[in-house]
């Protein structure tokens, strides 16, 4: 894994030490900084954050990297498929495993050098023991889960984009994650494409889906990114 | 194609449309420009991106219009839906699918009245689903239902992303919303009942090319559902890996402008 995509404040503030203390006119001062007292407490460095970076950029990486997870997802689904799974589903989790690829390889050309996983030498990996992939039953719980999450997470953060191309590229996206999400909720429980629990059934926004922070979205995700911890730290807020 | 007839239809329904363009003779050279650097010269596709810059920051509507036009929308769903119910035809898990969908039309046509008004516009009111066009059986009561919601979809999309960047707003009974994010959280209902009415039908949730409808204009447009171009990529040739057309179009959902969604030969012709 290169150290340039995940957060090392410690070796940031080592390299613009060095380049500070190689400025001689600076040393005398230095030298006095180091007679200070009030040196600030280092901050513990965890080596497996992950920082996505800032503003549209930001929020674009955070995008690729629920794509990336869906591909992961389904891409081991179509691997092993559960031995009870129904006539035609495999070839649904086919097409399904191809969207999420294509989004995933769109998002990563638009980000180009900017992805947060350019110099990465190999692709990050996912965790799904939090899930059971050895039967129906759970490829489609967790199907519903990821897809119900990726459509909250687009409608939640395009609200957050400043620019209006991007807006409208998500846009696309978004919709069909919604008739994924749809689908496998009627493969696990017919009926429930729209279900209350994914779209809110009292007051007055009633009959509109749920939007999700990236902070929220993160922290519903966690267990399938560990080891790794992501950061929404420098993604927009408002 | 003939590139002036569609400046020309354009000038019809909007007289500055010339003068969005620098001059013919800018048009043109952005459009040798282009076709040197790309085949895609000849394919909507780059038309689409030169009204989009033509059109690129003019405001001639306001949020309250687009919402308006959201609404005219859901008014004919929802009057559709309506007249799905009273005609009974449904059958076995049909019958509460259609309810639901038709609660979820109500509730968007009741949402989109509040956020309205609540901005100081008038909402539109009295859209009603042509009765001459709802037909008797109920297979093709779920075509037109299908076809309905993909073009929701297409709409709301076609619409979004004028909403970017907006502050949120403080509307009386529901509190500080965010219109674009209002505008997605209906969308992607829409995209819950097209997928589960395709469903009902046997077919492909999502919009897939070879289609039994995928001649209904609904289907087509400026930008196609058939497109395979995102963001300046042909994304069955350019992203290092070939996709097949086929995966690359169904992975996403195309917009449709607002003349295209009340065309008669969609939408607007199903307004009666």
């Amino acid at each position: 894994m290169s150290d340039s995509y995940f957060s090392q404040p410690g070796a940031l503030h080592r390299r613009t030490f060095l380049r500070v203390a190689g400025a001689s006119a600076a040393t005398a001062s230095l030298v006095l900084a180091g007679c200070s007292t009030d040196t600030p407490t280092p901050t513990p460095v965890n080596p497996n954050l992950l920082t996505l970076g800032s503003a549209d950029t930001g929020l674009l990486n955070y995008l690729y990297l629920l794509e990336q997870l869906k591909t992961a997802f389904y891409q081991k689904v179509v691997d092993a498929p559960p031995a009870d799974l129904r006539t035609g589903e495999k070839a649904i989790f086919d097409d399904l495993r191809d969207h999420e690829l294509v989004h995933r390889e769109t998002l990563r050309y638009i980000l180009g050098t900017d992805a947060f996983d350019a110099a990465l030498s190999k692709p990050l990996a996912f965790d799904f023991s939090s899930l059971t992939l050895t039967t129906r039953a759970g490829v489609l719980a967790g199907a519903q889960q990821l897809e119900d999450l990726g459509v909250a997470a687009y409608t939640g953060a395009l609200r957050l984009l400043k620019t209006i191309t991007t807006v409208s590229l998500l846009a696309k996206v978004v919709s069909v994650e919604a008739r994924h999400a749809a689908l496998v909720r009627d493969l696990r429980t017919p009926g429930s494409f729209a279900g209350d629990d994914v779209v809110i059934s009292t007051g007055a926004l009633q009959s509109v889906s749920l939007a999700k922070t990236p902070v929220q979205v993160v922290a519903e995700a966690k267990a399938f990114f560990l080891p790794i911890v992501v950061s929404t730290d420098s993604l927009p807020t408002a | 194609m003939n590139f002036f007839k569609i400046i020309e239809q354009l000038a019809e329904v909007d007289s500055d449309a010339l003068g969005r363009f620098d001059s013919r003779r800018a048009v043109f050279q952005s459009l040798g420009t282009f076709a040197k650097r790309s085949a895609l010269a000849t394919t909507p596709v780059l038309l689409g991106s030169m009204f989009q810059k033509a059109y690129a920051g003019t405001s001639v509507d306001t949020p309250i219009d687009i919402l308006n036009y959201a609404l005219t929308l859901e008014l004919l769903e929802a009057d559709f839906y309506r007249q799905f119910v009273a005609a009974g035809t449904a059958t076995g898990a049909g019958v509460a699918a259609i309810a639901q969908i038709k609660k979820h039309e109500d509730a968007h046509v009741a949402l989109l009245t509040n956020v309205i008004k609540a901005l100081g516009g008038t909402p539109k009111t009295g859209v009603k689903f042509k009765t001459s066009a709802f037909p008797a059986a109920y297979a093709d009561q779920l075509v037109v239902a299908q076809v309905l919601e993909d073009t929701g979809v297409r709409a709301y999309k076609g619409r979004a992303a004028e909403l970017t960047a907006t502050a949120d707003q403080n509307i009386t009974g529901i509190g500080n919303v965010n219109l674009l994010t209002v505008a997605l959280q209906i969308h992607s209902v829409e995209a819950r009942h097209a997928s589960h009415i395709r469903y009902m039908r046997g077919k492909n949730p999502w919009v897939t090319t070879g289609e039994d409808v995928s001649s209904n204009a609904a289907y087509t447009g400026a930008i196609p559902e058939s497109n395979v171009t995102q963001a300046g990529f042909n994304l069955t040739t350019q992203l290092g890996t070939p996709y097949s057309a086929a995966d690359v179009a169904a992975s996403f959902d195309e917009p449709l402008t607002p003349a295209e969604v009340l065309d008669m030969s969609r939408a607007g012709g199903l307004v009666g």
